[in-house]
């Protein structure tokens, strides 16, 4: 009990002060998990909607091993990234280990199968209510894609959400990868899971309330503008 | 003018599910002119024999033609097809029209024109702008018979389009086919409704257990049915 009124304590000292070390540990958090979210649904989406309409032998395997796929263990995403980008792994020429690039590409690699597992649900439920008409109006497969993507947009945000989700409160990956340098690839969960190690409890729970507030105000904010997206139309 | 794709040829249609042939063994040929309708009771295999006409699903055996040419893209672009339930886009009402006809590489400038000019025809004009979704039922049909209008098709396939309507839905509906019809259109149609086949049809083939039992004009199937299924079917007795 304590604890946490001491976390809350300091979690408002560091927002009412605006901590510069705080807003920079945030604002590398939110590029790095947002611009691994945005790629990973511009890989997933497509993926996943190709998953939902085509038809193709081994299709039903693939989407067994892309639903398993969303339960990746971030430390093994990041295990992976880091032996390829490691001086002697096949990438290592690009020289990204440590940096928040090698972060966003662990991260990208994790949500993908999120996005694009969720996607090819939702847009094969679309698909059996669409399929006979976008026939005989002649749609292409690869037209048909496109427009139930976009009409199975607001169905989709939850699906890319989630994919967020998962970026952004997953330790493993970052870590391995990132190596939790301070002003360099120090992210809020790698910056709590170091605050406990030293005994900072008080301050790691500060820093995982702002975390969570972040995460409520995106989704709240996705949301809103969701709902009066539909309520226009339809 | 372009040149007609009629008549379509239905040879020894088979569809088999289940261990039953659902369409059994139908042959009919479809000239330009004439509604027609195909009536029977529900399950007597009316909207397999649509889908498998209009090319949505494929036969067991036996062949459609068109000419004596099988089914392909170019000849799917001059049919439309109208289904029981509507499927519209969440899209504005005119934008379901204008995308079905930048799918037939209609350019923008005439696809506003034409989806304009189809809505007016099925007295939508004024919804243009309102998201398809939110519309009423009767009017979400109207808007499938509009944006297949847009499309001028040579031949339109509707199955059981007013199942789901009211009588004054019901009315506009037809009044759109009777139009279509008017402006040249072959009307290929399904419905297990007596009264509405008498309303609309030219000619009648009367399906029953995935069989045509009986092929005729309207007159003469409504007058002196050949059949005893359809004479009981007329007198309103239940068939299964």
């Amino acid at each position: 009990m304590d604890n946490l009124s001491q976390a809350l304590n300091a979690a408002t000292r560091l927002i009412v002060t605006f901590d510069r070390d705080l807003a920079e540990i945030v604002f590398l958090s939110l590029r790095i998990s947002l611009t691994a979210v945005g790629l990973a649904a511009l890989i997933g989406l497509p993926i996943g909607a190709a998953l939902a309409v085509l038809r193709f032998p081994g299709r039903r395997t693939l989407v067994v091993v892309l639903n398993a796929l969303m339960g990746l263990p971030p430390v093994v995403v990041g295990l992976i990234v880091l032996l390829l980008l490691s001086r002697a792994g096949p990438l290592g020429v690009l020289g990204l280990l440590f940096s928040p690039a090698a972060m966003i590409i662990a991260q990208t690699l994790l949500t993908a199968p999120i996005v694009a597992a969720l996607t090819r649900q939702i847009v094969e439920d679309l698909w059996t209510e669409y399929e006979e008409q976008l026939r005989s109006l002649g749609a292409s497969p690869g037209r048909s894609i496109w427009t139930l993507l976009w009409d199975g947009r607001f169905s989709l945000v939850t699906a890319v959400l989630a994919g967020f989700g998962r970026a952004a409160s997953e330790v493993g990956a970052v870590m391995l990868v990132g190596g939790n340098i301070d002003h360099v690839t120090r992210v809020m969960t790698t910056a709590i899971a170091l605050e406990t190690s030293k005994g900072n409890l008080a301050l790691a729970l500060g820093l995982g309330i702002i975390l969570l507030s972040l995460s409520l105000v995106i989704n709240g904010a996705v949301y809103l503008a969701g709902d009066a997206a539909k309520r226009a139309h339809g | 003018m372009k040149q007609s794709i009629l008549p379509l040829s239905v040879e020894n249609l088979v569809y088999h599910a289940d261990r039953s042939n659902l369409v059994d063994d139908l042959n009919f040929k479809l000239e330009t002119g004439p509604r027609t309708i195909l009536l029977g009771p529900n399950g007597a295999g009316k909207s397999l024999t649509l889908r498998m006409c209009h090319g949505l699903l494929q036969p067991t055996s036996g062949a459609v033609s068109w000419r004596g040419r099988n089914a392909s893209n170019d000849l799917l672009r001059e049919q439309a097809m109208v289904f029981q339930r509507p499927v519209l886009l969440r899209r504005s009402v005119i934008g379901n029209i204008t995308y079905a006809l930048a799918l037939r590489g209609i350019n923008r400038t005439h696809r506003t024109r034409r989806a304009v000019e189809a809505l007016d025809r099925t007295g939508l004009g004024a919804m243009a702008q309102r998201a398809a979704r939110r519309l009423s039922a009767g009017e979400q049909q109207r808007l499938a018979l509009a944006r297949a209008w847009a499309l001028t098709p040579q031949i339109l396939f509707l199955d059981e389009p007013t199942a789901n309507l009211d009588p004054a839905a019901t009315r506009q509906v037809e009044d759109i086919i009777s139009a279509m019809h008017l402006a040249g259109t072959k009307i290929v149609m399904t419905t297990h409704d007596i009264a509405q086949a008498r309303r609309l049809a030219d000619e009648v083939l009367f399906l029953h257990h995935g069989q045509l039992l009986e092929r005729s004009t309207a007159e003469h199937f409504f007058n002196e049915p050949r059949s005893e299924e359809a004479r009981a079917f007329l007198k309103g007795e239940l068939l299964w």
